[in-house]
Parts: structure tokens; sequence; C-alpha cells
């Protein structure tokens, strides 16, 4: 079975086949979908961060014309008891939040009220009269200085690797001809996805639930709705066939989904909660990092010690954890390692994993000590990661299945021009500007998870994909489109994606950067199978051209089995169903790693590789940054799609940009209260901060890593973008900032 | 010595309804809605017309922008009653039928999107840019697109899609004249 390159073939740069709904406003979102008699919910948040509410003023808010309820810990309706009816897929140890469970508040911003109405409009104006009483006392939101309370976490959270040592570290750092010791911290970011978190919930006639919910995984807040109000299987359906962005937000259900089904289930009817951008920080960050490096090294540069060592914030209540330290002890050639990690709990709500959790701070970091060592040692950035390149993974002592590092080293800095700069800082000027050049490399691991897919086609030769994935702007249905129509030989025209839906074949979270490895695998699986059906069915009919072949022999094209070796030997798709009398044709498979004809287990190690080089323009005077450019060459496997594969690329290093120069989610430690929750004071990248952003694919052939050779890209843009933009920094001006964002404060 | 006056604020009021029409993508409609109704929640929530965004609703992001008599506003800071009569055109009224409008097809070819949902609120906005005839170069463009807030990172696409119509635009009218 073979089929021809086409525009919508593997490979090719296909535009989004979700695009036209997208610029027309035709895509509906979560809180986009219309339904009678539907009530507007409005979320009422804590004004403290720790203590209980002693009492809620009802009656102006009752007043209001056209409320309908008042839902809090007083009158909620009964849901379940126990702690592991709200664990979901992702959830790390701990007890989960549950939203107007009892009169106690853990959080600023914690929801306490929802308002229910019949216009917006009263929803919130109801909920702007509701007066809460509290007790209250005293919240620790400091971060910074609560760092002699982090605890190794008791619990570990599941598929976070424990913190990797070997060797004697402590002893090669001693002995080490050089050291450099670095502590660097990175703010809390807010994922702020333009789209609100939000839910609309419409209740069926029969009491059936149909959830549209921003999240990455309809599956998994589905069982988490079936757990949490004792729900029947088939009573419930959650949707997201659009999600306006999450970047990890949606990876755990959030107690929009929880108000929102609450009420549908409490009023018999349908409703809808949107939170405000300012309520956006109620439930998940990145936490706070800091993270405290020593690296020793021979006089030529070789590493011989790396000591890693990074603490995080986490709730009171539930312990997230991330893998922050493996990167830096896992990304290059070094006898002696040690890791550690450890948590510090805050009255705030538990953190989230953001887009390369772990990674994007703590490979980040990492690449930042080792620019610093870059300087100690006096060689070129780019030439001590090669000196100290790792050629099988440093942690497992396994070799990769494919790492193309050194080629995006080599293109990326060629690309660049990187040869042509000067070792020292302050060397390059251009009028008041200083200019300085950078560069880190980035990782992140290749994961596949098992993935099931459906594939039907019908008599008028339409086939329709499905699975439960989602599209967060990732570019899932595109690929899946892409890999349906060059396995089966199918226009795009003619073929149908369904994902965004929790009664379809399951499928993981979209997170992790697996969503592309994973449902390119099932569907193909599925359209493989499908097509042995086909071809089978096509066998089996009167005179068929096919009788003395073998399926091996022929190819799948232009809604076609065409015999290989005589291309007049064909029938058309419709014509096999016609004539086989068939209404349509329906298989579902199911990948996984470890599956049978699927890539092995190896052992192996599985990553993606980056190299960034970042140019910065900074003003003497006045400590502006500018990002004039950015090259990345990225080490992915097989790319499915350029176009949406370089989206997400950019995506990830604008979002790094962010990091390195905007982004910081502050707090107000005196009253545990978040101070810039919008986004006129969270900066994130405009489009006048971005200039030339130039992402090139290293060629990575990779039959080991999952069936199509992809490793995925979701999350790779973002790690190392802003070391490599720390280091143009002090390339261009001499000052090390330790602590991210570097605003223009640091630098004056 | 007079009666001390208490001071109480005056019982809000909420049955105050006020009539008036705009015109939305051609059609005329009339409304007698609250005046606290804001542009943005009348075309989505009484209208159904989910096209214009809301991420923030503060008039920090961009994601609501529409066109009003052709100048492009954020839509959830203004009232709907104050533009009684005004011709309002969002992304829904963009396209002649099925036919894509410049700006939405170069969207789609330059990938200028991700999630999508920044982006009838770009496309309006460019449509205003360029009816003001200020975008010329990449540069203004990045500067006078930047109201428009894209958490995805789409920027550079969305300058590239910008600056092929309005090229497309600057080439129809040297033929014309
Ligand atoms: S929703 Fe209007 S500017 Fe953000
Ligand atoms: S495309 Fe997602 S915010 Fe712009």
């Amino acid at each position: 079975m073979s089929t021809s390159t086409t525009a919508s073939s593997i490979g090719q740069p296909l535009s989004r086949i979700d695009g036209p709904a997208k610029v027309t406003g035709r895509a509906k979102y979560a809180a986009e979908h219309a339904a009678d008699g539907l009530a507007y919910g409005w979320v009422v948040s804590s004004a403290i961060a720790k203590g209980k509410v002693k009492a809620i003023h009802e009656e102006a808010a009752r007043a209001v014309p056209g409320v309908i309820e008042i839902l809090t810990h007083k009158n909620r309706p009964h849901v379940a008891w126990f702690d592991r009816s709200y664990r979901d897929q992702v959830a790390p140890p701990g007890e989960p939040f549950r939203a107007l469970y009892d009169d106690e508040i853990k959080f600023s911003f914690q929801p306490l009220a929802l308002v229910l109405a019949k216009t917006l409009e009263a929803a919130r104006a109801a909920a702007a009269l509701l007066r809460i009483d509290y007790i209250q006392e005293e919240p620790n939101t400091d971060f910074e200085n609560s760092l002699e309370k982090a605890y190794v976490p008791p619990k570990k959270r599941s598929g976070i690797p424990a913190p990797a040592s070997r060797g004697d570290a402590q002893k090669a750092l001693d002995e080490a001809h050089l050291k450099v010791t670095a502590d660097y911290a990175s703010a809390a970011h807010h994922h702020n996805p333009m789209e609100m978190h939000a839910t609309t919930v419409i209740y069926g006639s029969d009491g059936a639930l149909t959830v549209y919910d921003k999240t990455q995984g309809s599956q998994n807040v589905k069982s988490y709705l079936v757990g949490v109000f004792g729900l029947a299987n088939d009573k419930v359906t959650v949707r997201n066939p659009y999600v306006g962005g999450a970047f990890g937000s949606g990876l755990r259900p959030h107690y929009q989904v929880y108000l929102a089904t609450m009420a549908a289930l409490y009023l018999k009817r349908s409703a809808r909660v949107t939170l405000t951008r300012q309520q956006m920080v109620s439930h998940v960050r990145r936490p706070e990092t800091f993270q405290s490096m020593a690296l020793g090294a021979s006089e030529a540069g070789g590493l011989q010690s790396i000591i890693n060592s990074a603490v995080t914030a986490t709730s009171t209540f539930e312990d997230y954890q991330e893998n922050v330290v493996n990167w830096g002890v896992g990304a290059y050639r070094c006898a002696d390692a040690a890791a550690d990690y450890k948590l510090v709990a805050l009255d705030t709500p538990t953190p989230g994993d953001m887009r390369a959790p772990g990674a994007a701070t703590g490979m980040t970091l990492f690449e930042c000590a080792m620019d610093e060592l870059s300087y100690a040692v006096g060689v070129d950035p780019l030439q001590l990661r090669l000196l100290n390149y790792a050629e099988v993974d440093p942690i497992s002592g396994n070799p990769f299945t494919s790492k193309a590092l050194r080629e995006a080293y080599d293109i990326g800095a060629e690309r660049f021009g990187w040869g042509k700069r000067p070792s020292e800082p302050r060397a390059m000027r251009d009028g008041n500007e200083l200019t300085g050049w950078g560069m880190a490399t980035g990782m992140w691991d290749a994961t596949f998870q098992k993935t099931s897919a459906r594939a039907r086609i019908s008599a008028n030769g339409g086939l329709e994909v499905a699975t439960a994935a989602s599209d967060i702007g990732t570019g899932t249905y595109t690929i899946i489109a892409q890999v349906a129509s060059e396995t089966l030989g199918l226009p795009t025209a003619n073929i149908d994606v369904k994902i965004g839906d929790s009664d379809l074949p399951a499928s993981p979270i979209e997170g992790g950067s697996w969503m592309a490895a994973s449902s390119s695998a099932a569907v193909q699986l599925a359209c493989q199978s499908l097509g042995t059906r086909l071809f089978e069915a096509a066998q089996d009919l009167d005179g068929s051209p096919f009788k003395d072949i073998k399926f091996e022999a022929v190819s799948f094209n232009d809604g076609r089995i065409i015999a290989k070796d005589d291309p007049s030997r064909f029938l058309s798709i419709t014509d096999i169903m016609k004539r086989a009398d068939l209404p349509s044709l329906e298989v579902v498979e199911t990948a996984g790693p470890g599956l049978s004809g699927m890539v092995s287990q190896v052992k192996k190690a599985r990553a993606t590789h980056s190299a960034i080089f970042a140019e910065v323009k900074v003003d003497d005077e006045l400590g502006v940054v500018r990002v004039t450019r950015i090259v990345v060459a990225v080490a992915a496997g097989r790319i499915l799609n350029p176009k949406t594969a370089r989206s997400q690329i950019m995506g990830g290093v604008v979002m790094g940009m962010g990091m390195a120069l905007h982004e910081e989610s502050m707090m107000d430690t005196r009253f545990g209260r978040p101070m810039n929750h919008n986004f006129a004071e969270y900066h994130i990248p405009v489009n006048a901060d971005i200039h030339g952003i130039d992402v090139i694919f290293v060629e990575e052939e990779d039959k080991e890593v999952s069936p199509l050779g992809v490793k995925g890209l979701g999350e790779i843009g973002i790690v190392g973008t802003a070391a490599a933009i720390a280091s143009a920094v002090f390339h261009a001006t001499g000052t090390r900032v330790r602590k991210f964002p570097i605003t223009l404060d640091k630098l004056i | 010595m007079p009666p001390q006056a208490t001071l109480q604020p005056a019982a809000p009021a909420f049955d105050v309804k006020v009539d008036f029409s705009l015109t939305i993508n051609g059609r005329k409609h009339s409304f007698s809605v609250e005046p606290w109704v804001t542009l943005l929640d009348l075309l989505r929530e009484r209208l159904d017309l989910t096209g214009s965004k809301k991420g923030c609703d503060h008039g920090q992001c961009g994601a609501c922008t529409v066109l009003v008599d052709g100048k492009r506003i954020n839509s959830c800071l203004k009232l709907a009653v104050t533009l009684d009569g005004s011709e309002i055109t969002t992304i829904e009224g963009l396209a002649d039928g099925d036919r894509l409008h410049p700006l939405q097809q170069a969207f789609v070819e330059h990938d200028a999107f991700q999630c999508g949902y920044c982006t009838p609120g770009q496309i309006c906005s460019a449509q205003g840019l360029i009816n003001e005839g200020r975008a010329r170069t990449a540069a203004e463009i990045r500067e006078l697109m930047s109201g428009n807030l894209c958490r995805c990172g789409a920027y550079t696409n969305i300058v590239d899609a910008v600056e092929e119509v309005v090229r497309q635009g600057a080439l129809h009218k040297e033929a014309a004249e």
C-alpha cells in the first residue's frame, strides 16, 4: 500500500483545515454555545487569601431582577466526599481543590459563590452586590522568603522522574579546576490563554449533560465530572472542538466546569460560567522557581561536576511537582552530577503544568549557568556545548533514538552568523544601543502515548476520522487529515476530522508534546486497517481486478485502489462500496508503545533538541531590551506539516521572550493578593516586540521514537529561549541578571 | 437645625431599558436593552454573533475589535446604546458568502493564528488599519497592530498576512488610477 505525494500529504505545508471556521468567526469556543433558558453564572471570588467565610449577605444580590439562584458552600448540592473522586489524570498528590465545599479559604480569588441569572449583566450586577464577611488569617505567599521551609515532597507525582544523581558530584566539584556557582530565579507565570476559562453545560430534555469546556482533554474532564457528581457515564458528554489556547492551563478540570455543572444539575437547566481575566489567576500558574547550580570544569571547559538543586512553589493542599532538575544533569556529558528538588507550600492555588513544565525553567536556568561557565573558561558558549556534547543520555547511559543537536548547532550558528561574534561583552554598539549575541540549548521529552482512532468511509467516498484528541491551536485537525489523506489517497476535502468529544475513541490529554506522535499513529493505523478492509471487499467483487494480487501490491490514490504494476487495474472506492453494497465501513484501532506492530520500547532515550541563537539590542542608558533576531534550529524528528510546525515553534519562542523580558505574576505578599492580574499589568509580548524569528527544522530520521517518526513540537520552542536572550543581554551589557524577567530596572 | 440628610446610595435601578437601532453586517436591528450592555455582550449574548471574542473585557487585548462606521474599536468598552444608528461590521460580516475576505484568506494562507481566538479581532483590526491608510511598512503594521494580543505568538505571520493584503490593495489602487 502506498500513495503519491499531493498537496495534503504528510510533510506538506497544508493550511489549517479549521482555518476558514476560525477566520470567519464560525468556530465556537466553550462560552459560545447557545442554549434555551441559559443561566449565566458569575463567580464571586475571595478578597482574602486565608481564613474563613463568616457570613454571606445575599439580600441585595438576590433583589436584582433576573437573578435565579446564588450557590455558596451553604446551599450547594451534594458532591463527592472522597478526594479520589476529584483526582484527574494529571493531578499531583494531595487534596484537589473543591469549590464551595466549606467555609475555608485557601487562596485569594478562591470562588466563594456563584450567582446565576437570566442575563450576563444581571449576574454581574448581583455578584457585585454580594457582601462577604471574613475571618482573616495571615497568609504566606512569599516564595523567596520561604526557601528555608522547602521540603522534599513525600509522595511523588506520577510521571515525574526522581532527581537523578550519579557519581560523587561534591567531590568532583571540590577537585575541579574551575567552579561556577550561580543562583537563579524565575517568576511565576500565568498561562493567560486569550480565551478565558469557560464552560457551557447544555441540559438535555432527558437530563443528559453536554458540557462544552475549555479543556485539553475532554475525557479527563468527563471522568472527573462522573466522579464528583456521581453521574452515569452515558449521561454526560464533554466537548472541546475549539480551544482558545491553553498552554497547560486546560490540563486539569478547573472550577468553572465544576461550578457550571453543579449549577445545571441544581437548576435542571443549561448554565454557563466564564471567568473574568482577573479570575484567571485563581486556578493555575507556572510556579515560582529557584535554582541553585554549581558547575565544575577542567581548564579546557570539560564538565566535571554538576550540582543542580531547585525549589518550586506549590499550594498548601497539593504537592505539584515537575521535572526541573534533570534537564541540567541530563543535558551534557559529565561523570558526576547531583540533583535535588524541593517544594515550598504557599497560600495560593496549586500551580500546574505550563508549556514545557520544568524545562522552560529548569533547562533555561541551567543554560544560564552554562553561559557563565563559558566566560569563566574563556571559550565561546557554543564551543562549550560542543565540548560537552552528550552522545548518549547522561542519566540512563542509553543511546538516543536520534539526536541531531550537533547539526542544529551547526545550521543555527551558520544562519545566525555566530562565527562573527566578538567574545567580549559590550563589543558591539549601534548608536545608543549595545548589541549582544547569545545562545542556548533546548531539550524536551519525545513521547508517544496509547491512542485510539476510528475511521469510517461512507458509500459516497467521504471519510470520517475520529479520536477524542484536542486541538488547542496545535494543528491537530490538520495533521490528522494529512495522515488520513496520505494513507487512503483521498483529498482532504473528502475527509471529516472529528476530535474534541469525550464520546470518541480514547485519546490522551493534549499536553507534553505527545499529541502529534500519538494521534498520527492511531489515525494511520485505523486508515491502514480500513484500507485493508476496502481491499478485501474489492477482491470479493465479481470480476475484481485484484483477485490474484496481494494488498502490498496496490496503492491508494485519487480515491482509488490501483495495482502498482498495472495502473489500468483499479477500482474507485465509491465503486467498491456500491458494488459490495456497503453503506459504510468502519474500523477502530489503537496505537501505543509496545502494542503489536508498533515501535518497540527499546532501551533508548527519546528527546527533542534545539539550538537557539538570539540577538538583542539594549539601550545603554535606559536599559530597554529589544530582541531583534532569533534563529532556532529544531531537531524534532519528522515534521508532519512545516507550516503549522513553524507556528508551534514561533509560539514557544514568543512565550520564551515573554519569560525572558516581561512575564511575572506579582503577589502583594502582605495580603497574599495577586497584583497584576490583567493584560495591562501582566505583560506578554505584543506584535511590536517581535522581529525576525527564523525557524529551521533539522533533518532527523527516527524509526524508533514513534510510528511516524514524529517527536512533537508544543514545548521545545520555549525551552532555552530565555537563556539565549539572557546570554545575549550579558554579551551586550556585561551585566548578569539572575532573576527573570530581565526588566530594565535590573540593567540600569 | 435641619434634619441631617442620610448619605445612602440610591437603590440601583435595574429596570431601565433604552430603544436604539444598529445596522450589523448590513442588517438593521432594533433593540430595547439596558444601557449598561456593551456592544460586545450584545453581539455575543443577544445576537449569537460570537465571532467577536472576549479576552479581557477591559480594553486591554483587542480580541473584541469590530468596525463601527469603518473604524476599529474595542467593543467591550463601548456601551451599545451609545452607538444608535451606527453601522457595525463584525468578523461574520467580512466574507462575501463563501468567498473569504482577502484578509481572511491571507490569514489562512500565512497561518496567522493557532488557537484562533484572537483572530477575528486581529482581522477586524487589520481592516480598520487599512481603512486608516496608515500601514505602509511591516514596522508600521507591527506597531499599529500591537493593540491586538496573540498569546499563541502568531505575530510574524499576522504581519506577513496584513502586509500582503496591504500590498495587493496598493496594487489595485495603482491599477485603478
Ligand atoms: S475584550 Fe475588549 S479589549 Fe479585550
Ligand atoms: S491565535 Fe491564539 S491567541 Fe492568537
